[in-house]
């Protein structure tokens, strides 16, 4: 077992890519354990399809070096890397039954008849879907041809998954069902998965890890808590949730804004920076609150949005807009407008990158 | 020199006049909500079922001097009008025989429009004619010229019709007599054949640059269409009249060439004497060969098209070979060869080789039809192919080359399947049109007993003893198109309905 979990990790080295002179990938590094869930996240025109295509061997040839275990699948043609891909859109083909889609990847692997036919009843069943067999894909529903797509792909025992998008068609409440189910799949069949997600939210769910990418580069790589907490640039602070960002520069442990906003850091270095605080960091109140390592400020609520279970406070503090997110229980007093507030920020809620 | 402005004069009014024809129905399609819709979308078809040259005959019999409408108005009236004299009668049986093409492409432009375009010009002010020919003409107009330029090459390349009227100062004509009553080592049929394919060519490249960069239309999908409105009870007559005479007119081949396939004797006189089914019989028995002829001929012609049309529409979507392009641009460029050019150019090359194995040289033996049709029929079935292939999604050859496919495997299990209805439709289309081909294989067919049934019409078409199963063996023709377009019609939509998810990929 071990062994077999040791030869489906993923090692991407130095991997660039270009569409004509336009590159879309810019030196990829990437190591990808073993039964590992991982997910590329970013905004599209990012890089996360491509480097995800570029593994299953589709579009421009790359340069760099992709590994599976030890074999080294760069330049290997799509159909002979076991790679399993499901597609965004499905692709499942709609002239054949859903058998004989899942049958498919056996059929060219040149198994067994009986065989084949005892593998797809496996696989079906494990996505429950056994019943609908002999159905062609147009008449299955969004979430069942899903699933199909799924079991068509794992069928073939793939060394590692591949997930393109694949909740972006079903929705709101289909799409947290079916990424559960996934997640629970994988975790049985212990598959070396990849996701490609532009929301942060299913991201952060359903991975172990994951790489948030911008312009073809992999801009940090962690689990979703780490990331949410510990960002290494701004890209990355604001693509994972809410943040405010106050950009500045720090000057003999003093960080000062361009608005002239200061605060005192323990930060040795001078450095140009960016501020970084999440709104549900900030405590808000109209009265003044005297707090040990905690930075006080005042400012005026310029509105607010209730969102049911947070008020989102929008706080001018000297020129900069802060957005303060407040939870809300039962009638909780709510903060109006132009009122004068204070913020409470515990120090190390602050980063300063 | 007169032959090439007689050609050019016909090709343009023919253009004109079919254009005429083909606006008003369009528009009052896109444009309104009545029952006739269905009407005029079969009525788009239906000439085109009919080899133009038989067309000729028929409308002969109806328009002509002697024809069953100027007997009557000289009996009634005591004066006739010349519908059919000379250049006039080519124009006539062209236009009725092409305005579909213009209906057709105008149509399917029209319906691609954007309703939002319109809704825009009106809520900034526009509206009426105004509107009209601002924002839905322009739109339309890629479709239009599309139709017009090929109305204009396929007049121009006719040779059928004006050597069934009679008329031979026109190019193609010219082409052909030079080579059958000269030989094949007269200049002029050469020279003659040159203007031919470079006016072909400015067409299609006159086309091309009105089109260039207005392909509005195609980027705006499932736009709706204009805004439909009821018409008033007036308005509908008036529409209704319009359709139902340009409809009678349109139709009255088919009628005469029915007519006169059952008729005993039909000359000088409005109606047939007699009916009879002997040129049935006739045309069945002594002319079964014609028949069968084109059933090989158009079935094997089809089949390399659609072979070849495949693997071309693959390698130049799908591949990066280098040249695919080119390969494209090869294929299509056969419908910028006029069928006669293509016919004098076989014998050329072929004249002095022999089929291979046998003492026959190759230009006299049938398999030339056949290399002729399909080369002639090749881009309608590139076309059909290319489509159908467009409409495969990508991912779904990705999905099979993923789960451990090859090329091979994926194109034999993924490509082809899915294609299947495009490329049955091309089959057909291309099967049909060559079932009907005159133009090339009248350069070609050098023994009655090879030839096709266009050939055979053609041939009893030329002695008056003759119409009558001539008659008979053109509604054997335009049945076997008129169930190909059925057919393949029906594939269509077949196709479409099962293979639907494709669609929103």
């Amino acid at each position: 077992m071990s062994t077999k979990q040791q030869s489906n990790s993923i090692s991407i080295q130095n991997l660039s890519l270009s569409f004509g002179k336009t590159e879309v990938l810019k030196k990829i590094d990437l190591e990808i354990q073993a039964g590992e869930f991982f997910s590329f996240l970013g905004p599209s025109g990012s890089g996360k399809s491509t480097l995800l295509r570029a593994i299953s061997g589709f579009g421009p040839t790359p340069s760099g070096s992709i590994k599976i275990g030890d074999d080294d699948i760069t330049n290997l043609p799509a159909w002979r890397r076991n790679v399993g891909m499901v597609f965004q859109s499905y692709a499942l083909w709609p002239h054949m039954s859903v058998r004989k889609n899942v049958a498919f990847g056996l059929e060219e692997r040149k198994i067994a008849k009986k065989e084949i036919n005892r593998l797809v009843d496996e696989a079906l069943d494990l996505v429950s879907l056994k019943d609908l067999a002999d159905r062609h894909p147009s008449q299955l529903s969004g979430g069942q041809q899903q699933r199909i797509a799924l079991a068509r792909t794992i069928v073939v025992k793939p060394r590692v998954l591949l997930l393109d998008e694949p909740l972006s068609n079903l929705d709101a409440n289909l799409r947290v069902q079916m990424r559960r189910d996934i997640l629970s799949l994988q975790r049985r069949l212990g598959l070396t998965t990849i996701f490609v997600t532009h929301d942060q939210e299913e991201a952060n769910t359903i991975s172990d890890r994951m790489a948030v990418l911008d312009d073809g580069i992999i801009q940090q790589i962690g689990s979703p808590v780490d990331l949410y907490d510990n960002p290494v640039n701004r890209f990355v602070a604001s693509f994972l949730g809410s943040a405010n960002i106050i950009s500045g520069q720090i000057k003999n442990q003093q960080f000062k804004s361009s608005n002239n906003l200061t605060l005192e850091t323990n930060i040795k270095k001078n450095k140009k920076c960016d501020l970084i605080i999440r709104p549900q960091s900030i405590d808000i109140s109209t009265t003044k609150k005297q707090n040990k390592n905690s930075y006080q400020l005042t400012g005026q609520v310029l509105y607010f949005e209730f969102l049911g279970q947070t008020v989102r406070y929008f706080v001018e503090v000297q020129g900069h807009e802060f957005i303060i997110d407040c939870q809300h229980t039962k009638d909780k007093k709510i903060i109006n407008n132009n009122e004068k507030v204070f913020l409470n920020i515990t120090t190390d809620q602050i980063l300063f990158l | 020199m007169e032959s090439a402005w007689n050609s050019f004069y016909v090709a343009g009014v023919s253009v004109v006049i079919a254009s005429a024809i083909a606006l008003p129905l369009a528009y009052f399609t896109s444009r309104f909500n009545f029952g006739g819709t269905v009407l005029i979308q079969t009525l788009g078809i239906v000439p085109l079922i009919m080899p133009p040259f038989v067309g000729a005959v028929a409308m002969q019999l109806l328009f002509g001097t002697n024809g069953s409408l100027n007997l009557f108005l000289g009996d009634v009236f005591g004066w006739n009008i010349p519908f059919m004299e000379g250049l006039n009668g080519v124009i006539f049986v062209q236009s009725i025989h092409y305005f579909p093409f213009i209906l057709i492409n105008l149509s399917a432009s029209l319906a691609n429009i954007d309703r939002s375009m319109e809704e825009s010009a009106l809520s900034l002010g526009s509206s009426g004619m105004r509107l009209f020919r601002r924002i839905v003409l322009p739109l339309g107009m890629p479709g239009y010229i599309a139709g017009a330029s090929l109305v204009f090459i396929k007049v121009f390349d006719d040779l059928g019709t004006p050597l069934l009227l009679n008329v031979n100062n026109m190019l193609a004509p010219q082409a052909y007599l030079r080579i059958s009553s000269i030989g094949i080592s007269d200049p002029m049929g050469y020279v003659i054949s040159v203007i031919l394919v470079v006016i072909s060519l400015l067409a299609m490249y006159v086309a091309f640059l009105a089109m260039r960069g207005k392909e509005y239309s195609t980027t705006q999908k499932g736009g709706g269409g204009l805004m439909k409105r009821e018409l008033s009870f007036k308005e509908k007559i008036g529409v209704y009249a319009i359709i139902l005479t340009i409809l009678s007119v349109v139709l009255s081949p088919h009628l005469a060439l029915t007519l006169l396939s059952f008729s005993t004797i039909w000359s000088y006189s409005i109606w047939p004497d007699a009916y009879t089914i002997a040129h049935y019989t006739e045309a069945i028995g002594s002319a079964g060969h014609f028949i069968t002829n084109t059933m090989l001929y158009a079935g094997v012609a089809a089949t390399i098209d659609i072979i070849l049309g495949t693997a071309i529409a693959y390698i130049v979507w799908r591949t990066g070979i280098k040249g695919r392009k080119a390969l494209d641009y090869m294929a299509m460029s056969a419908l910028a060869v006029p069928g006669v050019v293509l016919g004098i150019g076989y014998l050329r090359t072929f004249h002095s080789t022999n089929m291979p194995f046998t003492d026959i040289p190759l230009t006299q033996f049938w398999l030339i039809i056949i290399i002729a049709l399909a080369i002639r029929r090749l881009p309608f079935a590139l076309r059909a192919c290319t489509a159908a292939l467009q409409q495969v999604s990508i991912a779904l050859e990705e999905a099979a080359g993923s789960l451990g496919a090859k090329k091979y495997s994926t194109i034999k299990k993924v490509v082809v399947p899915l294609m299947t209805g495009g490329i049955l439709a091309g089959f057909v289309t291309s099967f049909a049109t060559a079932a009907v081909e005159l133009s090339a294989t009248l350069m070609l067919v050098s023994a009655e007993s090879d030839a096709p049934i266009a050939y055979g019409i053609y041939v009893f078409m030329q002695s008056a003893a003759g119409r009558g199963p001539g008659a008979a063996l053109g509604i054997v023709a335009v049945l076997i198109v008129a169930l190909g377009v059925y057919v393949s019609g029906r594939i269509i939509k077949n196709a479409d309905k099962k293979n639907a998810i494709t669609s929103d990929n």
